[in-house]
């Protein structure tokens, strides 16, 4: 795992198979894909129900070249606990002796709403599982809503930005602390274009001996309203805008910010203003609207407040 | 009336035993662009490979040889990436 | 009065359960307390506690999480067993058909308990009644002898390879969870005998041949796949009198698809599930010490429904009243349509029919109240659906 060159992990068998019908540019197999390059050892996939869950199993067709479970929306963690509680009591018998991990997949809104209480049990309870948000900052498999994940300002279906309104009024939810508040001991947020980045910390997950989370930002071309070849562009510019740091913490208080986040952070790359990203995509175009600049000022005083803590957090 | 699956051909419970079958679901047939490589300009980083969603970019040898059209859904993402800009999307078929 | 014998118990319901699960040792247990169901939990946690099973007792933050946890486990190969009531089973609604269509044979105790609101915390069949279409067998006990009994039954009717449904097991809140009566338990080796290995068919673990468990299936498949349920649940129906036969020659103790009692010379017979049972067998002694010809039968299952076996012993009577503890508000009570249902395969023969409702929230109904049910009935007092003890 030390060097992670392409060529290598080039040779990890395919778990996830060709074939799944995720939107062109979709950036949660992509995800999916380093995440499962973070372990050579036999892995077992569970999902919440949503867009890649639907996606990779329509009967009677299986992407997966791995086992794979799914039950229902409001309980991936609660899924992959009861795989893993099987193993744990299976294993202690003699029954199996492979070294099995265990991860599942859920999108933001079976991370931060519906399957929250889940999650939280399933990460108090000490299991020894990976549990990846596949976050596209909105419930898209419905059709586009708002979820706790979503952004201020961006217009969803369910806030909708029109005549009298600006889109969502609220600020995302801070998932990624929340999960870490447990002192479980691996979390950490991820970007797709980061890959080495990606499955580095899919493989502390992994191999942290309990329970870990990494929240995956995936863009998503047909919700944030872009080109779906800039997938992998504007996942860069949520990084370089600080709109999504990079950053682990580990067993609830060590935060360090991952090598992306800590150059800007340095002052060694530029940190990009908000409205580079406000204009990389349709979901915030209205506020392009000198109408909304207090809204946008807004938004780019909270960005930087919570820049802020996350390096006192990381004693920067 | 819709021909329905014979109950007794599926597997009990809603399972799929045969692993990665969806590779028998051709979805290169939603694409309107399609990636070229110039293998000239190539040099073999996979910086594709890493990025493809659908893992649509061939690889043998440690070399891409190739775009797997059967599943290419044409994002372009690949075209995007490529630090050598040896990959042009085009319309229709190669 | 039998004198006991020298391996007899006095043990609560729920007790009985718990013992019932530590001789056979499941792989897994995941369970959320609720009353009336908690001592089940509690006291297997105390065999955990001791190292007396070697079973992954998992305690999760919901009744939602719970099943999930059980769907899971046991897809992966897991033995698997929990306990619920109630809310709780309320709120494990949405996985109970999943874990159906799923064909995964999780053992489910449940200690009835009427659902809010009102709030209540005692006695009804409104939680398991909810869960009837969801294609769960449904055993119930009358004693807590019989609720030791079908644990240690549900799991080999369960997990038989062409059943693999989950099973509930009913057993009436406090009546008898929490009443402590005599029992004969079995020695654990022939219990561990008589349910054998799990066999699990396409375990999630086995890596070596990855299977792909609980797909989205668009209407060309959703169909075909209940209908696999449904041959199950016929399936069920054959080996549970299988599994009855065995039992018997480990236990001595008989059960039936259909339990009667004073059924053959009646000419009205009452149908009745839980403990209740008992309660009217009291009613019927009565009553025939008056020279009134009833009788009472339990069916021993919900689902599958005994059809035949009930439309057997309606044949030639002239009423059947049918008992439901719950109500479906706006109709009949659930079990009614159910039993007329099952008359209707006596070719033209229907007896006179009739409904009570009974006993909802724990409302206590004692033998007088059943013998006035069926002294209603003869005397013409009866309506088709009544509301025994409701004051109008």
């Amino acid at each position: 795992m030390s060097t992670l060159s392409l060529k290598d992990l080039n040779k990890i068998p395919v778990r996830l198979a060709s074939g799944h019908r995720l939107c062109a540019g979709c950036a949660e197999s992509i995800i999916a894909r380093q995440i499962l390059m973070g372990t050579e050892k036999d892995v077992v996939v569970t999902c919440a129900t949503g867009c890649f869950e639907v996606s990779t199993t329509i009967f009677p067709y299986t992407s997966w070249n791995v086992p794979y479970i799914h039950t229902a929306f409001g309980n991936g963690a609660a899924g992959c606990a009861g795989v893993e509680s099987a193993y744990q009591s299976l294993r202690r018998q003699g029954k199996i002796t492979k070294d099995i991990k265990f991860v599942t997949f859920a999108g933001d809104g079976a991370t931060y709403d519906i399957g929250l209480q889940a999650l939280s049990g399933a990460m108090e309870r000490g299991h020894h599982m990976l549990y990846v948000c596949l976050n596209n900052e909105a419930y898209m498999n419905t059709g586009i809503q708002r979820s706790s994940a979503t952004g201020m300002g961006a217009s969803t279906t369910t806030s909708c930005a029109g005549s009298v309104c600006y889109g969502k009024k609220e600020y995302s939810k801070d998932m990624t602390k929340i999960v870490a508040m447990h002192g479980v001991p691996y979390v950490a947020q991820a970007a797709p274009h980061a890959w080495r980045d990606m499955i580095t910390k899919a493989h502390k997950a992994f191999e942290c001996g309990g329970p870990s989370f990494i929240n995956a930002l995936s863009p998503c071309p047909r919700g944030w309203r872009f080109q779906p070849e800039d997938s992998i562009n504007i996942s860069k510019l949520a990084v370089d805008t600080c709109v999504w740091p990079l950053y682990e913490i580990e067993n609830g208080t060590d935060y360090t910010l991952s090598p992306e986040s800590l150059k800007i952070a340095e002052g060694k790359v530029e940190k990009k203003p908000i409205t580079e990203w406000i204009a990389s995509q349709g979901r915030y175009k209205h506020l392009m609207n000198e109408r909304w600049e207090p809204v946008v000022e807004e938004m780019q005083e909270k960005l930087d407040a919570r820049w802020d803590y996350l390096l006192k957090l990381c004693k920067l | 009336m819709v021909n329905l699956a014979n109950y007794k051909d599926l597997v009990i419970g809603d399972r799929v035993i045969k692993p990665g079958s969806s590779e028998e679901f051709k979805t290169g047939d939603w694409r309107s662009m399609l990636p070229v490589i110039d293998l000239d300009k190539c040099i073999d980083c996979l910086t594709c490979w890493i990025y493809c969603p659908d893992d649509c970019i061939l690889v043998k040898d440690d070399k891409v040889v190739g775009i797997k059209k059967t599943h290419c859904k044409g994002c372009g993402i690949c075209a995007k990436a490529c630090p050598k800009k040896a990959i042009t999307m085009v319309e229709g078929e190669e | 009065m039998t004198p006991a014998k020298h391996s007899d118990i006095a043990i609560n319901g729920d007790c009985a359960v718990a013992l019932a699960w530590r001789q056979i040792d499941p792989d897994v247990c995941a369970a959320y307390p609720i009353t009336p169901q908690t001592i089940i939990v509690e006291k297997f946690a105390e065999y955990i506690a001791n190292g007396e099973v070697k079973t992954e007792f998992v305690c999760v933050e919901s009744e939602h999480s719970a099943l999930t946890l059980c769907v899971t486990a046991c897809s992966a190969g897991a033995r698997t067993f929990t306990a619920t009531a109630s809310q709780g089973m309320a709120y494990m609604w949405e996985v109970l058909p999943i874990a159906a269509s799923m064909r995964v044979p999780i053992i489910m105790a449940v200690a009835n308990r009427a659902v809010s609101g009102p709030i209540n915390i005692n006695n009804d069949h409104g939680d398991v009644m909810s869960a009837r279409d969801t294609g769960w067998m449904s055993l119930f006990a009358e004693n807590v002898q019989q609720a030791y009994d079908l644990s240690i039954i549900a799991p080999r009717i369960a997990e038989h390879h062409e059943v693999q449904l989950p099973c509930l097991m009913n057993l009436d809140g406090f009546i008898l969870t929490h009443a402590i009566e005599r029992m004969t338990p079995l020695d654990t080796h022939a219990v561990k005998k008589f349910v054998g290995e799990f066999k699990p068919l396409y375990p999630l673990l086995d890596v070596e041949h990855p299977v792909s468990h609980n797909l989205m299936d668009g209407p060309l498949f959703y169909f075909p796949h209940k209908y696999q349920t449904v041959k199950a649940m016929d399936k069920a129906l054959e080996v549970t009198k299988q599994v009855f036969k065995e039992f018997q020659q480990i236990s001595g103790r008989e059960y039936n698809l259909v339990e009667e009692y004073m059924c053959d010379d009646a000419s009205c017979i009452a149908i009745v599930l839980g403990s209740s049972f008992g309660t009217m067998k009291e009613a019927v002694d009565q009553l025939r010490r008056e020279g009134m010809h009833v009788g009472v039968a339990m069916p021993r299952l919900y689902r599958p429904w005994p059809i035949s076996d009930l439309a057997k012993v309606m044949k030639g009577k002239k009423s059947v009243i049918v008992m439901d503890r719950h109500l479906s508000i706006g109709s009949y009570g659930p079990m009614f349509p159910e039993v007329v249902a099952a008359a209707l395969e006596n070719e033209g023969e229907m007896p006179k029919m009739y409904n009570y409702i009974y006993g909802l929230g724990g409302a206590d109904t004692m033998v007088s109240d059943f013998v006035s049910v069926y002294k209603d009935v003869k005397e013409g007092k009866a309506k088709r659906i009544n509301y025994l003890g409701v004051r109008e």
